[in-house]
């Protein structure tokens, strides 16, 4: 009967099209369903810090190279990985991620808490030829990735976010580009404008070993540093975090 | 719609040869299943869609009897999985499902049971004993899977999988980084294991409060030494190693009075302040001429991060031990 039932919706196409979208929505429905929910069930960690327009360009460059391909940002809820990375990754650390980069795929290692693991300068000869320190890795190198960094897009990437929830100032958008330079010229004039409005938990720093000219190498670096630095709340009340 | 077509003459396509046809029609009249208007393929005996396009019809065949139980099954069994698991949400919550399952708190149980199993020899890495332990053979062959674990996933991407360090080369910012080798006898702070756990706890220029700070001034960069002393400093450190500097030169001089304090005299090193021997074969930098110029000029400062937050006492003393093994190892 049921069997009937189909046969004949099959010859009514209008009833076939009803039947397929009522079928389909089940599915988005499910999805979607969770995120009007989403300011209440990821609240935004009291640490919590947004990423600075340096590690914003870096986190572009991080996309457009493809990293997240072979690197995921999350660890997942496994006695082995809690054991070698700390403890299981929560909603609340991804809330000013958009897009969230979490990956599913793992060719190389997680990348959730690589901030501050190494130092930049091993991360600038890794990146720049993997091989020159890691003899045994697949990664592809980056060596372009000296090239001057691009700030134009950061101010106006910083604006979407804010709408996004991001808590950016005006003041932080106005003067993306100037502080996109500055985090990467430590002992330059614009760099008291950069401790300002961001305070003092960024790392400033010449990341790629060369505080006259910013490139896409600092961006990148400055982003990787800041991963798994911006909140410590996974390590504070995991439990909490799980739907309660 | 034609039945019974009269031009097939082969007797065992025939549908009017077909059990309980009609004779002259091939029609089946009588057969309860067959509607009005149906008619059924003379060669596999299914029901046609009743359709002819240009002389070709369609089968009407039915839903294969796997694919229909494989749905029903799959059907029956997310029902129970809804109710038995966590499945459906509900604004900001979701169903639980009867059994209570949560991977959070089961990772979080296997997680202390793993823990729970290594603590009988774990627990005597807290100690700052290390002379002992180094003498226990049974932990340390317990311990050693988790110190190789341990190095290869955190000292190993700089140091070297066999601690064999990386020279740096070229000149200036990061294409020049080396790093130390730790399988040699050669230490630029501290070769006992419960310091080597110190430096590894606050790291080297880190940000750490309590970090080991070491920098190598640019003498030539911020104008401390001339460039002329610098071309004769250049070649006698050079030569060093191979024992072919005069001690008695210019050159020297200028070691004894800008280089020494912490190099030591004649480069020996070992003074424990980040500043590496010169005599050995070993150099962090590059031990050319032109590498040595480099690190004269521009001066050099290594940055070895703090792991006190990242790992824990026990971690960092298995390291220690690891590592100082290591140097004992290389030197034999």
């Amino acid at each position: 009967m049921v069997l009937r039932l189909h046969y004949n919706l099959e010859k009514m196409s209008v009833g076939l099209v009803v039947g397929i979208i009522v079928a389909a929505s089940i599915g988005g429905i499910v999805e979607i369903a969770p995120l009007f929910t989403i300011d209440g069930t990821a609240d935004v960690p009291a640490d919590m810090r947004p990423q600075t327009p340096l590690e914003l360009a870096g986190r572009e460059i991080y996309m457009r190279e493809g990293c997240y391909a072979c690197h995921s940002q999350m660890i997942r809820t496994l006695a082995d990985e809690i054991d070698r990375y700390g403890p299981y990754s929560v909603t609340s650390e991804s809330v000013f991620d958009h897009p969230m980069l979490w990956g599913s795929k793992r060719t190389g290692p997680d990348l959730a808490r690589l901030g501050e693991k190494y130092s930049d300068d091993w991360h600038v000869l890794h990146l720049l030829n993997p091989r020159d320190v890691v003899p045994d890795s697949i990664m592809p190198a980056y060596p372009w990735l000296m090239s001057p960094l691009d700030t134009r897009d950061i101010g106006p990437e910083m604006a979407v976010l804010a709408t996004l929830g991001v808590p950016y100032t005006d003041e932080q958008i106005a003067n993306a580009a100037t502080d996109a330079a500055a985090q990467a010229r430590p002992d330059s004039s614009i760099a008291d404008g950069f401790a300002d409005r961001w305070g003092d938990r960024p790392a400033l720093r010449a990341f790629d070993g060369d505080a006259d000219e910013v490139t896409e190498m600092d961006a990148l670096v400055a982003y990787l540093q800041s991963l798994g630095t911006l909140t410590d709340v996974a390590w504070q009340n995991p439990a909490e975090e799980e739907g309660e | 719609m034609s039945s019974g077509d009269t031009s097939m003459t082969t007797d065992v396509t025939d549908p009017r040869e077909l059990e309980g046809a009609d004779p002259h029609t091939g029609e089946r009249g009588d057969d309860p299943l067959l509607e009005h208007g149906q008619e059924i393929d003379p060669v596999t005996g299914h029901i046609t869609t009743g359709h002819d396009w240009n002389g070709i019809k369609e089968l009407n065949t039915p839903f294969p009897k796997i694919a229909l139980w494989a749905l029903i099954i799959s059907v029956v069994y997310s029902v129970i999985t809804w109710v038995l698991l966590p499945a459906w949400p509900l604004g900001s919550t979701y169903t639980k499902g009867l059994l209570g399952v949560d991977q959070t708190t089961d990772a979080d149980a296997e997680h202390a049971r793993l823990v729970d199993l290594r603590a009988h020899w774990r627990e005597g890495f807290a100690s700052d004993d290390f002379a002992a332990l180094a003498d226990d053979a049974d932990v340390m062959a317990l311990a050693l899977p988790e110190m190789r674990r341990l190095y290869a996933d955190n000292c190993a991407a700089c140091h070297g999988a066999e601690g064999q360090g990386r020279t740096g080369h070229g000149v200036g910012g990061a294409q020049g980084a080396g790093f130390p080798a730790l399988n040699d006898d050669e230490w630029l702070w501290y070769s006992e294991p419960e310091d080597i756990a110190d430096v590894i706890r606050v790291g080297i220029n880190s940000d750490h409060p309590d970090t080991y700070f070491a920098e190598m001034p640019a003498f030539g960069r911020d104008g401390m030494l001339e460039r002329s002393d610098i071309d004769l400093l250049v070649p006698w450190v050079a030569g060093l190693s191979a024992g072919t500097s005069d001690p008695d030169s210019e050159a020297a001089g200028i070691f004894a009075d800008t280089c020494a304090a912490c190099h030591g005299d004649g480069g020996t090193g070992g003074l424990e302040s980040g500043a590496p021997s010169l005599v050995d074969a070993e150099w962090i930098y590059g031990g050319s001429e032109q590498a040595i110029r480099a690190t004269i000029w521009n001066g050099r400062s290594g940055h070895m991060p703090a792991w006190e937050d990242r790992l824990s006492d026990e971690e960092r003393n298995m390291l220690a031990l690891y590592v100082a093994g290591l140097s004992q190892a290389g030197a034999q």
